[in-house]
């Protein structure tokens, strides 16, 4: 069926001599020792890594610039059901200044979370985004691992410096946002007091 | 081990070697074993050094993927799919995306299409890269061959996490599409890993195609007929080994794979050694199609824009979906309700259906073929097991 070899012993003979190249080709090529020695050097991580999500604030205080308005709509959505969210009673305002609600307990079990990013791609607030901190060991096994919303809240400028391009689009699409909504108000504004001025000037006609 | 209680196998050809109850030995290799690839057992009676019954057992990695699939959403399931075949995720993704888009009828732009053919084919190098790795390392090639396939592993595992954030769950398809668009500069260096391949390729033939040893330990090892492939439902690579012109690839004619000129390489034996040629010259038919794909690949969308990440309802019906992952024949089938959870989900796993036909492989070999065997027929026990 298959024809034989004609040297006994050939396969042997080339794979000592790929043995051999190997060893000495470490010694003149610099670019084969890969290796980072870790805990003393250590490579950045790239722009798009995520491990697990973090909650972004805006501004310097993290219970006042909380994006998050707990709509839930990642609790529902996370695949393995790592999130826990209590929505506040009362409502405080946001960044904007507009009362919105704001998450009374918000919890994640990275113990359980898979760092799939779908809380991200799914919240309309901008509000939940992937960390890239690694070193989360922890010699506590349930409270440890059970991030709080304190724990969980890391600033706008945090985000900007481990994220850089997605941080700008975010920014560039809040700012967008804001800009407009300020036009609106404006212009609400500029309307009431048109009719406010042209009420009593038709007082005064009748 | 114990002496084995039960009756000796019917050996109706060759009464004279019928061994008595007495002299049989039934043996558990697994599911602790460095050559089964995971958590995998088999019970293995053997006369002497002969295999005389193989019985595999299965489940002791079982996760209840397709009922956890039935409670959360068509999208929470995709981050799922990456845990089957852990070693392509990205085949995995393609085919949960494709079954849902059959069930919602949704179209996929062209851009979308050419980056799902570029990394199916890059985790298709790089899975049979490391099958023959494996191989090699289950067969007392110890390490060499496994570190070189690993060496260009790394390469394409370096281009997943620059393009999904993650070297091997990598989550990137979505329903009519694909999650993020390429980063600049992603393609040069996928031209340059893919460009750099077939020097890899070229260094894995001369070492290992025509080694002696590997020969003696793999020429008519675990021969499997045309015939038991075709009835067993034996797909993939294994199928091709015997001769089965069955790539689904070209005869589903989905994707844009009718766009790329590629030939489908089929062995004649059906044994451990086709096997392994099989997916080697595979390897040089995907850095064809890698070449062809980089080349044209178009601007434009890169998800269907009239789908919504929130709030996804196809309507009742059931589809199935079917890709040739590096595996064999991966297919999710699904069943809506017109709820946002499937109704009923159901994979179709290449590495389980593949691995029923171990018994008729091993009958007669020796132990130590047995654990070559399993190494040609490519399992990932998280598929297997689910």
């Amino acid at each position: 069926m298959y024809g034989g070899t004609e040297l006994v012993g050939e396969g042997i003979l080339k794979g000592m001599a790929e043995t051999a190249r190997n060893f000495f080709g470490s010694f003149v090529s610099k670019d084969r020792l890969t290796t980072v020695q870790y805990p003393e050097e250590r490579e950045l991580q790239i722009e798009v890594a995520r491990d697990f999500p973090f909650l972004v604030y805006d501004g310097a205080d993290w219970q006042q610039g909380m994006r998050c308005v707990a709509c839930q709509i990642c609790e529902k959505e996370c695949p393995p059901k790592c999130i826990f969210i209590e929505k506040s009673k009362d409502k405080k305002p946001d960044a904007n200044g507009k009362p919105q609600f704001y998450p009374a307990v918000f919890d994640i079990d990275i113990s359980v979370c898979m760092s799939c990013q779908i809380c991200v791609e799914v919240c309309p607030f901008d509000a939940i985004k992937m960390d890239v901190d690694y070193s989360l060991s922890t010699d506590d096994r349930f409270g440890g691992l059970l991030l709080n919303k304190q724990r969980l809240s890391k600033s706008n400028d945090y985000y900007r410096k481990i994220h850089p391009t997605e941080a700008a689009e975010v920014d560039a699409r809040l700012a967008g946002e804001r800009a407009r909504q300020e036009a609106k108000a404006k212009a609400a504004a500029e309307a009431t007091l048109a009719t406010a001025a042209v009420q009593p000037a038709s007082g005064e006609s009748r | 081990m114990n002496i084995a209680t039960v009756p000796p196998a019917p050996l109706d050809s060759e009464p004279v070697t019928e061994p008595s109850k007495e002299q049989l030995l039934e043996i558990s290799m697994g599911p602790q074993h460095p050559s089964t690839h995971g958590v995998f057992r088999m019970k293995v009676v053997l006369d002497g050094e002969r295999v005389v019954r193989l019985k595999p057992v299965f489940g002791y990695l079982h996760r209840n993927h397709e009922k956890i699939a039935e409670s959360v959403t068509y999208l929470g399931s995709m981050p799922y799919t990456d845990r089957l075949d852990y070693m392509c995720s990205i085949t995995n993704n393609w085919g949960y995306a494709l079954a849902v888009e059959k069930l919602a009828g949704i179209e996929v732009p062209e851009r979308a299409e050419y980056l799902r053919v570029i990394c199916g084919e890059l985790t298709r190098l790089q899975n049979h890269a490391c099958l023959i790795g494996f191989l090699m390392q289950d067969m007392g090639s110890t390490g060499t061959p496994l570190m070189y396939a690993f060496r260009e592993r790394e390469k394409i595992l370096d281009l997943f996490e620059s393009l999904t954030g993650a070297r091997m769950m990598c989550n990137y398809m979505r329903f009519g599409g694909c999650r993020v668009d390429l980063p600049a500069g992603w393609l040069d260096r996928a031209k340059k890993v893919i460009a750099d391949f077939p020097r890899f390729l070229d260094e894995y033939e001369r070492l290992l195609v025509s080694n002696e040893i590997l020969m003696d330990r793999t020429q008519e090892v675990g021969v499997l007929s045309r015939e038991l492939a075709v009835s067993a439902g034996i797909s993939g690579p294994m199928a091709r080994a015997s001769g089965v012109d069955y790539d689904i690839r070209k005869v589903d004619h989905y994707s844009i794979y009718d766009r790329f000129t590629f030939r489908v390489p089929l062995g004649s034996h059906g044994d451990v050694y086709d096997r392994f040629m099989v997916r080697l010259l595979e390897m040089r038919e995907s850095v064809g199609i890698l070449q062809q794909a980089t080349r044209a690949i178009p601007a434009g969308p890169i998800v269907d824009p009239k789908m919504k990440i929130r709030g996804f309802r196809p309507k009742p019906g059931e589809a199935y979906g079917r890709i040739e992952s590096p595996k064999g024949e991966l297919g999710f089938y699904l069943i809506s309700d017109g709820s946002p959870n499937p109704y009923r989900y159901r994979v179709r796993p290449p590495s389980l259906i593949n691995l029923t036909v171990l018994e008729d492989l091993c009958l007669g070999r020796n132990v130590a073929d047995i654990v070559a065997i399993l190494g040609s027929v490519d399992i990932v026990l998280g598929e297997v097991d689910r």
